[in-house]
């Protein structure tokens, strides 16, 4: 019985090990990497983390990245909270239409719509502000937050609504003291993912940015070119941009299995 | 069940207009440029469905279109099988279940263009740990940059690295959500476990399952940033996605009216196919 454990233990060896190669690598001085194949550093350094935490152009892509990604999570959930209760709650004229043509815009390769989306926000004045990103990214986000949450309040009971006008409570009350709190695991779950896949966009980031909202992604692909091949920084760099996500993910991670459970087809 | 309330559109307004904004006008953007050439200086030309019919009979469309679908249809016949087994194999309680859902979960949270570089460094074949496994302990000739078939091992692992977990994540909330009686029932009628897992378990896990599939079809389907960065579209063009061919044309040559008839091309058949696979996974239920 034992034995099968071996199987998901085989499979996370198998995912840490690049991980780790991409931090051993970020110890390494560039010298070091180039020079040969080691295992290990042979001579610690954090000078590549010192780079990035005093250069500002490092750690500006850092602050700009966490400041869409928290901006989109924040506008997705606020229209996607009342939508999702419109769903699970009331029939109307062309709800499932409008379910399923949300659904669809996550179809849309992100490739087609890089210069239109350019375009579009430059002709609104948004190009490059934070705003620009957070509203660009909620074409995908939005409907996945609907989705995550309308499956988790099919599963609250109707009757709690109906007591609580029955007692006397007007909507918005009820919304923000009952109905909320008793949804709260969905709301967490539908903002890991908002937050998960808005970090890790990065064409449309891209391509909306030039200077002052640059996410640390982009600032990483610029470096890799004009700077020759520091592979040192690179793997420094990349290795902090997984630790908002691995902290995040420790947040939500025993309502992270549920949330997808509860989504309806 | 549900009330019929028309109002309720009220609270479905902010998204509509919100997703709107974002899908339907850049939509019509792309679909202007298709029907129009470009010499540049914002000149235009009306060009018809040219594009369209040059596009549906050009080789390199029906290479790119090919090797797009082979790397989907092998992610999905490697992703999903080895999904569930892991899922299956996965300890239901205690102190281990959170450990091995954090560190699951860990790869699909790095930004994709850090999955390239990752990989990249990983594999490289005097300095990378895979590479030098690979060629210098095994005695493997494997480069990546040199070799279409590596290139082609390389990005398949790499996504099976990157989004396997989502299907284990997946069938995990699956089955985690059968109750114990099931089991006992089928315990006491002494079902082998392939009955447990055809019978139950899988049955089960079909919702889950086709959420998962759906979502790794449209994002295999429409993969571009980590394979761009891993290979390039390298060696020669033996890894050049539909999504990397569509981005050479447009900003590359600046090609807008052919890349545009290009991705509305690719959104349709993306469409397609996913409906497909949705009325086929759904047909059962009703």
């Amino acid at each position: 019985m034992r034995k099968r454990y071996l199987i998901p233990l085989v499979y996370i060896l198998f995912l840490m090990l690049p991980i780790y190669w991409l931090v051993a690598m970020s110890f390494k001085t560039t010298g070091e990497i180039l020079s040969g194949f080691s295992l290990f550093p042979q001579t610690w350094t954090f000078d590549n983390y010192r780079v990035i935490f005093t250069d500002p152009t490092w750690y500006w892509g850092y602050i700009n990245s966490i400041a869409y990604v928290s901006l989109n999570t924040v506008i997705s959930l606020t229209v996607a909270l009342p939508a999702a209760y419109a769903f699970s709650r009331y029939r109307f004229l062309g709800d499932k239409q409008l379910f399923f043509w949300l659904l669809t815009n996550r179809m849309a390769p992100a490739a087609v719509f890089a210069l239109p989306f350019f375009q579009l926000y430059s002709a609104v004045g948004l190009f490059d502000t934070y705003l620009a990103v957070a509203l660009a990214h909620c074409l995908f986000n939005i409907p996945l937050s609907v989705w995550i949450l309308e499956g988790f309040m099919s599963g609250v009971p109707k009757e709690l609504d109906e007591t609580a006008y029955v007692d006397g409570y007007s909507f918005p009350r009820f919304f923000t003291t009952i109905f909320l709190p008793s949804i709260k695991a969905g709301v967490g779950v539908a903002a890991f993912f908002c937050f998960m896949f808005s970090w890790v966009e990065l064409l449309l980031a891209k391509t909306l940015t030039a200077v002052y909202a640059k996410p640390i992604a982009a600032t990483m692909t610029k470096t890799a070119s004009s700077a020759g091949y520091e592979l040192g920084l690179l793997a420094a760099a990349g290795t902090l941009t997984i630790i908002p996500g691995a902290i995040v993910i420790y947040f939500v991670r025993n309502h992270i299995a549920k949330g997808f459970a509860l989504g309806r087809v | 069940m549900k009330t019929q309330y028309q109002k309720a559109w009220f609270f479905v307004l902010p998204v509509l207009l919100l997703v709107a904004f974002n899908a339907l006008i850049p939509m019509m953007t792309v679909v202007n440029y298709s029907v129009q050439e470009t010499f540049g200086n914002n000149l235009f030309f009306w060009e018809g469905l040219g594009w369209f019919e040059k596009l549906l009979h050009s080789e390199r469309f029906h290479a790119a279109l090919g090797r797009q679908f082979l790397f989907t249809g092998l992610i999905l016949a490697i992703e999903v099988p080895l999904g569930i087994i892991i899922a299956l194999s996965m300890p239901r309680s205690g102190f281990w279940v959170p450990v091995c859902l954090v560190t699951m979960a860990l790869p699909m949270l790095i930004p994709w263009n850090v999955v390239g570089a990752m990989w990249n460094i990983f594999t490289l074949p005097d300095i990378g740990l895979l590479g030098y496994l690979m060629n210098t302990t095994l005695g493997i000739d494997y480069d990546m940059t040199q070799n279409p078939f590596a290139a082609w091992a390389t990005i398949i692992t790499m996504d099976v690295w990157h989004w396997t977990s989502l299907v284990v994540l997946l069938s995990y909330a699956g089955l985690v959500s059968i109750p114990d009686a099931y089991y006992q029932a089928a315990k006491i009628d002494g079902a082998s476990s392939w009955a447990v897992f055809r019978y139950i378990q899988l049955p089960k896990m079909k919702q889950v399952l086709t959420i998962a599939i759906l979502l790794r079809f449209m994002d295999s389907f429409n993969i571009y940033t980590e394979v761009f960065v891993l290979t390039g579209g390298g060696p020669g063009n033996s890894t050049t996605l539909l999504s990397i061919d569509l981005v050479k044309i447009a900003l590359g040559q600046f090609d807008l009216g052919p890349a545009a008839a290009m991705s509305l091309i690719y959104f349709a058949i993306t469409l397609l196919v996913s409906w497909l696979f949705y009325t086929l996974m759904t047909k059962d239920d009703t």
